[in-house]
């Protein structure tokens, strides 16, 4: 039986804010979805919030992995249980080296029953490979070296962020906007990385405002998200439709989430 | 020496350290044990077993005199320390060996344990290991010393090289210095004399190792090192004790003299029990062209007090300090650094990193001091500091005095805390939160362990780890 993440009437508050109100989706292992929406609609709060982050406080709802709720997993475990989110905006650790950071996650998701102190990868197989994956990446090996997101520019820091999902190789993947900062030929290296590392293999939550990610990983499932909650679900010509014509039949169709949205958004 | 890339990722690993393999007593009877307490007496008595020549009594007399009259500093840490209840000198054995056989066999365990005959075959070009207030063993590998080298206890120096002793001995730091300068001139005994001739590079470091072992003791040992024109040398010196629920107390004294296009870099590892008083005053003189580097790494120790100089004394001197605290629960790291410009066209440059975690307190300290004819000399100062819990501290006490207008001075700090975000970023990815905020710490340090040779790199790195589990102590 495929591994399936559900989530349940979630909703997320935000120093007492509440920004997701009663989300619902439902993510077999294999599938691809869209989630699209416009700028302050919650794409992102949604993705942290299934991680873990501890500032974003679920108030109602759940989100289970396999029929198991999660919430009360810390944000490691989560990432042990299989589930990966490349980042919008991925933080900076100065002196940490990729390589270093990577062997870590690698080895903890990769053998989730390990114990603190347990034994690393075997640097050798770790180095080699890294080496392939970067190289599959077009990334220069001295990156490996490098400071995690530490000076990189926005393409290499998208890059890192496919480099860590091809590495931990998660059930499943929320990649938020992770073709944004790239330039064309960036974005159709990543678009089919995307593919060959995830694409009908893990279950892919694919945010993004552009085609290109979705043309070469056409989703399943669209949806939409205004004002914190899915307002509309279709296949993949609504994402097609979206991308050409904006949301602004959206709005129309439902003038209670744009208000909150757009209540959001004035109060940044 | 840098370290080889590939191999210092293997030094990164978060592997759990086994024990605290530092906090081990050793069971050992010593030859000779002075009573508690510092008065004339003990003075004399120290002085009469070293058989020492009348001008060291006299010198140690004057200081014991200068030691009761100043008073305690006023800044600084708390001390709280009752200097009647300390033992002052303690001889573990007769002889000092000349291979690990010759060292009583408890003492060489003690130091295998360290890791000290191992790092000696490794990678050192000589050791001295001194337990309580005397070296026990010392080495020198034979090509330098037919080069002329000495590498030496310093009571050995003063019976086998008077000259050298009359000359420099309590010169760049005398006596009134201050009150614990004046307690060590008083009472020293161990630390290495090192005296490397023109020329003569050293390419593999030397190393001290300073043991203390004995409840209530004092470590006083005197080291005093001379760099003559265009030699080289890299000295390495480690320092641990076990716990024990008295205060003990290490203060050294250590004097350097950089001649003419000589290099000489310091580095200090110390990891004292939380129980250990550790204040120490170090100060170096850079002549021309010449560079002088401390590499200070501060864990461990109820208090330390301790400023690494370099006085710049002639064009082109450079000084460079490297300083690394760490301070956690009962632990107070008062630390940081001097630059003395005293001539044109010197470069000083002071980088400190402190870490407070689990209540411990940071204070970076230090002082970059431009005298007048100093002109074009440049001087820099970067102090970072990280706390990783609200019940932690750090301060910065900057000094500058600039008597000249045509110099480059810049200062710059920083406090930071362990970012929320950056914990959920790597917790994000598998590791725990220890795991998580050790990196980041390492992190924080990496510029610095980076400029460690590889070995001592994996030893700073396998420290911070033990100090991030909080098993010390
Ligand atoms: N840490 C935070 N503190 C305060 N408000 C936040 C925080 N994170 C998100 N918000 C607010 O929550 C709302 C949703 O933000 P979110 O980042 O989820 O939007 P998004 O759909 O990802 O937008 P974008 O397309 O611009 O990335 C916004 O109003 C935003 O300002
Ligand atoms: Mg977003």
């Amino acid at each position: 039986m495929s591994d399936v993440l559900e989530i349940k009437n979630l909703h997320v508050s935000i120093g007492g804010k509440e920004i997701l109100r009663g989300v619902n989706l439902k993510i077999t292992r294999g599938e691809t979805h869209a989630l699209m929406g416009p700028n302050g609609s919650g794409k992102s709060t949604l993705g942290l919030a299934i991680m873990g982050h501890p500032s974003y406080e679920t108030t109602q709802g759940e989100i289970l992995l396999n029929g198991e709720n999660i919430l009360e997993m810390e944000p490691n475990e989560r990432a042990r249980a299989g589930l990966f989110l490349a980042f919008q905006r991925p933080v900076a650790i100065p002196g940490v080296k990729m390589a270093d950071f990577l062997r870590h996650s690698s080895t903890n998701v990769r053998n989730p029953d390990r114990k603190e102190g347990e034994d690393l990868i075997p640097m050798r197989e770790f180095r080699k490979e890294i080496k392939e994956k970067m190289a599959q990446l077009q990334m220069d090996s001295e990156f490996a070296r490098r400071y995690v997101n530490d000076g990189f520019s926005g393409g290499e820091m998208k890059r890192a962020e496919i480099l860590q999902l091809a590495m931990l190789q998660p059930k499943f993947a929320i990649l938020d906007e992770t073709d944004s900062g790239l330039d064309a030929d960036a974005v159709r290296l990543a678009s089919q990385s995307i593919n060959e590392i995830g694409h009908n293999k893990m279950g892919l939550l694919i945010i993004t405002h552009h085609d290109k990610l979705l043309e070469h990983n056409p989703p399943n499932y669209t949806h939409v998200i205004l004002g914190g909650r899915i307002v509309e679900t279709g296949g993949k010509e609504l994402a097609q439709e979206l991308h050409d014509q904006g949301y602004d039949r959206i709005r129309k169709e439902n003038p209670d989430a744009a208000q909150i949205n757009d209540e959001n958004e004035v109060a940044v | 020496m840098s370290p080889d890339p590939e191999q210092f990722d293997e030094s990164q690993e978060l592997r759990k350290t086994e024990i605290n393999k530092y906090d081990f007593k050793t069971e050992s009877n010593a030859v000779f044990k002075a009573r508690k307490g510092i008065d004339e007496e003990i003075v004399r008595q120290i002085s009469s077993i070293k058989n020492e020549p009348e001008w060291m009594l006299e010198f140690r007399l004057k200081s014991l005199k200068i030691f009761n009259e100043k008073p305690m500093p006023e800044w600084g840490g708390d001390i709280d320390l009752d200097f009647q209840d300390i033992f002052y000198y303690l001889k573990p054995t007769t002889e000092q060996g000349k291979s690990w056989d010759d060292v009583p066999e408890e003492i060489k365990e003690t130091f295998e344990k360290l890791g000290i005959p191992e790092a000696e075959r490794k990678y050192l070009s000589g050791v001295k290991a001194q337990f309580e207030s005397e070296v026990i063993y010392g080495s020198l590998e034979k090509d330098l010393a037919d080069q002329g080298v000495i590498f030496t206890d310093t009571d050995t120096a003063v019976r086998e090289h008077p000259e050298l002793l009359r000359e420099y001995f309590g010169k760049i730091i005398p006596p009134e210095d201050n009150k614990f300068a004046a307690l060590n001139s008083a009472v020293w005994s161990g630390g290495s004399f090192i005296y490397v001739p023109p020329g003569v590079k050293i390419e593999f470091p030397l190393q001290a190792y300073f043991r203390i072992n004995a409840e209530n003791m004092g470590q006083f040992e005197r080291t005093l090192i001379i760099v003559d024109e265009g030699a080289q040398i890299h000295y390495v010196e480690g320092c641990t004790a076990p716990m024990y629920t008295s205060e003990s107390l290490h203060s050294a004294v250590v004097e350097v003299m950089v001649k003419k296009d000589g290099r000489c870099r310091y580095t200090t590892i110390q990891n004292w029990a939380n129980n250990i008083y550790n204040l120490v005053t170090k100060r170096a003189m850079a002549y021309q062209d010449s560079v002088m580097e401390w590499v200070d790494g501060n864990l461990g120790s109820k208090l330390t007090m301790k400023y690494p100089a370099v006085h710049m004394m002639e064009p082109g001197a450079r000084g460079e300090i490297l300083s690394i605290a760490f301070s956690s629960a009962g632990q107070h790291q008062d630390a940081g650094a001097k630059l003395v410009h005293s001539a044109p066209n010197t470069t000083g440059t002071i980088i400190s990193k402190s870490i407070s975690k689990n209540g411990g307190r940071s204070s970076y300290r230090g002082l970059a001091k431009v005298e007048e004819g100093a002109v074009g000399s440049k001087c820099s100062v970067v102090c970072d500091a990280l706390i990783l819990d609200p019940e932690s501290r750090s301060d910065t006490y900057p000094y500058i005095e600039i008597a000249e207008q045509d110099v480059s001075i810049g200062h710059e700090a920083s406090v930071s805390r362990i970012g929320e975000e950056q914990m959920f970023y790597l917790m994000s990815r598998g590791l725990s939160e220890a795991e998580a905020s050790t990196m980041i710490v390492n992190g924080f340090i990496e510029p610095l362990v980076k400029e460690l040779p590889m070995e001592y790199a994996v030893e700073m790195n396998r420290l911070i780890q033990l100090q991030m589990e909080g098993s010390v102590g």
